[in-house]
């Protein structure tokens, strides 16, 4: 008999074809049919009116494209049909791996191992170096954009990854550090290296003053708070003209300095990536500790039982504040950055979209895991801007994508698992030492 | 027993009272607890006994009545009434939950240091700096958090995700992530629900172990059996109200108590 562990190949065919000539799923495989015919059959009564007839109202005539029905048929049957293996290949795959605590896919193992972690990242680290050199400074420019979402994602990851709390307002945090430093500049002339800070700091005050009210609040109804939060930040913008010069925005924001140094526009570019590399970087050796500290698994718990973590002696108020304001933190950076490299702020930049992209990111890539969240960052920035050519569609496929993603893989793209598994070495060796 | 009443109980609650709506779940309640005692919380099903033990823990806050703790060792008394739950654990009583409550995405270690937390101190600076105090304070938690699972028999499973743990197994866990406050009280909500006698055996041991090491244990408990071999005091509770008091042997043959469990026509 074919054993659960032979149909780990990813394909989803192959894997169907091998439950067929299993005898014991047969039962499985006709329920399967009939559902996904069930499926097709509802598919095309929906898609009838639009697939089917077609009204020409200039020649007032009515056409019917029979032919698509069955298209339609096919093509949504076989989507069942492989979305039901998916899941019967899944549930099976969770059974077996109930047992085992801790489970590491193909990435973390390769991450983990320590031959091939260094190396590794030596690698990734060349290319990052050397990409503006192979490649153009447009490539460069788009590259930035990425990396200014990699930090945004891992701010946001701090507050919905880690500690639970879904933030639907997070780009008011980063309109917050793009205003500042657009405005400090327009009037006091500060510089982007003094305005960096000031805008990060900024943004952590405004996190704390948005975490006050929603301290009571969690799930569904923090995620309305902190949009209307969003909102309310961006319409302000929009409106108070005296202020933020309304929806015309703010133009002739310089650009970084580099000690004094005067910049072709392809050089400020690509210092902007080198920029954006060391910030990367940064937040990543900031936030890979946080999250491996008390603090961080303080959050953990907040996000497990939030009165369970109260009775174990944590101060739930203290560290929800603190998680708000880090994570306003980075925005407001990455704000500032924006600021920067686009010379120009209007509110315009700061919708609910943006919220919802830096949102997708995390929950795409893996919450609470950072390579889960860089590697969101990079599909979902980078796939659009390569594929132009379909970007009509971008947000049907956006859509579609995240869709898939929540039932094949609720736990994104790498899951936090990488997390368990890197304190599981470093807790190991440190209980073996209790041992010996 | 009578010379440990002349000391100041650890823990004294007065005319304790707790109203939802119209409903009154706990009626004027009087009890302590002295230091190093085993004191049993019995009673029908909706006594009241876990609202008792949320009121006291802050979860609830009290319509009214007086909760008092005092640390055995120094003697100082704090009201408890008002105070968070994290505080009133910091002040040194923690608990269990009837329904389980572990962080079931973290691994039993990690569980444990949770209960470090409020023991520890290093914030957002000590965390990305981790500096010598913090490396210190972090290799004082793992160790210490290893020391309670090796007395709970958890040792083997530490980097086990705790919700994969076997149900007696969690019961232990949470007793663990309790000690690792260091309480000088543990509330024990019906820590051997669900136990086959072997689990509740060792669990017996291990309260008892965790008593001669100096914590008193506040227990709810349905499993009449440990509750008699366990207990040096048994109150107990039925609709709000305290009706009897007193050892095992005296709860035994109190009418009151056999009323309450058996219905009016007992004898």
């Amino acid at each position: 008999m074919i054993t659960v562990k032979e149909l780990t190949p990813i394909n989803g065919i192959s894997a169907f074809r091998r439950l067929f000539s299993c005898k014991k799923n047969k039962k499985i495989i006709c329920k399967a049919l009939k559902r996904s015919l069930l499926v097709s059959l509802w598919f095309v009564f929906l898609t009838f009116p639009i697939m089917v007839i077609k009204v020409n109202p200039i020649e007032r005539t009515v056409s019917w494209r029979w032919g698509n029905i069955f298209y339609v048929a096919i093509g949504s049957f076989v989507i069942s049909l492989l979305a039901k293996a998916w899941l019967v290949r899944k549930e099976r795959s969770a059974a077996r791996q109930a047992s085992c605590s801790v489970r590491a896919s193909i990435i973390q193992d390769l991450l983990n191992r320590p031959g091939c972690r260094y190396p590794l990242v030596v690698l990734l680290l060349g290319v990052a170096l050397l990409f503006p050199h192979i490649f153009s400074t447009y490539q460069a420019n788009i590259m930035t954009t990425a990396l200014m979402y990699i930090v945004l994602g891992l701010g946001l990851n701090l507050v919905v990854g880690v500690a639970g709390l879904l933030d639907l307002g997070y780009v008011a945090f980063y309109a917050i550090g793009a205003y500042s430093y657009a405005l400090l500049n327009l009037h006091f002339h500060l510089g982007f290296w003094v305005a960096l800070p000031i805008g990060g700091l900024l943004a952590a005050l405004f996190g704390v003053l948005l975490g006050f009210p929603v301290l009571r609040l969690r799930g569904d109804y923090l995620a309305i708070v902190t949009l209307g939060f969003g909102e309310i930040l961006r319409l302000i913008l929009e409106n108070w003209n005296a202020f933020s010069r309304g929806p015309s925005g703010i133009s002739n924001i310089p650009r970084p300095g580099f000690f004094g140094l005067e910049m072709s526009l392809d050089h400020a570019m690509i210092y902007m990536y080198y920029l954006m590399i060391g910030l990367v970087l940064l937040t990543i050796f900031m936030v890979n500790r946080l999250q491996d500290s008390r603090l961080g698994r303080a959050w953990l718990a907040l996000r497990e039982d939030e009165i369970a973590c109260q009775a174990m002696g944590i101060d739930k108020t203290r560290i929800k504040l603190i998680a708000f304001s880090l994570g306003a933190f980075w925005a407001g950076l990455i704000g500032v950055v924006f600021a920067a490299k686009t010379t120009f702020v209007n509110p315009a930049s700061f919708t609910f979209l943006e919220s919802a992209i830096i949102l997708a990111i995390v929950v795409l890539g893996g919450m609470g895991s950072i390579v889960g969240v860089i590697c969101g960052a990079l599909i979902l920035i980078l796939l659009p801007e390569y594929l132009r050519a379909l970007s009509e569609y971008r947000m049907l496929a956006f859509g579609a994508i995240l869709v898939a993603m929540m039932i094949f893989k609720p736990e994104g793209l790498i899951a936090g698992v990488r997390r368990t598994y890197c304190f599981q070495g470093r807790k190991n060796a440190a209980a073996l030492q209790d041992d010996e | 027993m009578m010379n440990k009443r002349m000391n100041k109980p650890i823990l004294d609650v007065s005319g304790l009272t707790m109203n939802f709506g119209g409903i009154r779940a706990l009626d004027h309640l009087d009890f302590e607890v002295q230091a190093k005692e085993i004191v049993a919380l019995i009673g029908p099903n909706g006594a009241g006994k876990t609202t008792l033990f949320n009121c006291l823990t802050g979860i609830y806050q009290p319509s009214s009545g007086e909760i008092h703790l005092a640390c055995p060792q120094s003697g100082k008394q704090t009201r408890l009434n008002d105070l968070k739950p994290n505080k009133i654990t910091e002040k040194g009583m923690a608990r269990t939950f009837q329904n389980i409550r572990l962080f079931s995405q973290m691994t039993v270690l990690e569980n444990v240091m949770i209960g470090r937390h409020c023991r520890t101190h290093s914030l957002i600076l000590g965390a990305i700096f981790r500096d010598r105090k913090t490396r210190e304070e972090e290799q004082e938690t793992v160790n210490k958090s290893c020391e309670i699972l090796e007395k709970v028999g958890l040792s083997g499973q530490v980097n086990e995700l705790a919700g994969n743990l076997s149900y007696g197994a969690q019961r232990r866990l949470e007793i663990a992530r309790a000690l690792a406050t260091e309480p000088f009280l543990l509330l024990l909500d019906e820590p051997a629900a669900g136990m086959n006698p072997q689990e509740t055996a060792d669990l017996v041991a291990l309260i008892r172990q965790i008593r001669d090491e100096g914590h008193a244990i506040l227990l709810i408990e349905h499993d009449m059996k440990l509750v008699m071999t366990l207990s040096d005091r048994i109150v107990v509770m039925d609709y709000g109200k305290k009706i009897a008091q007193g050892t095992p042997a005296e709860i035994r043959i109190n009418r009151e108590v056999i009323k309450a469990y058996l219905g009016e026509d007992g004898g």
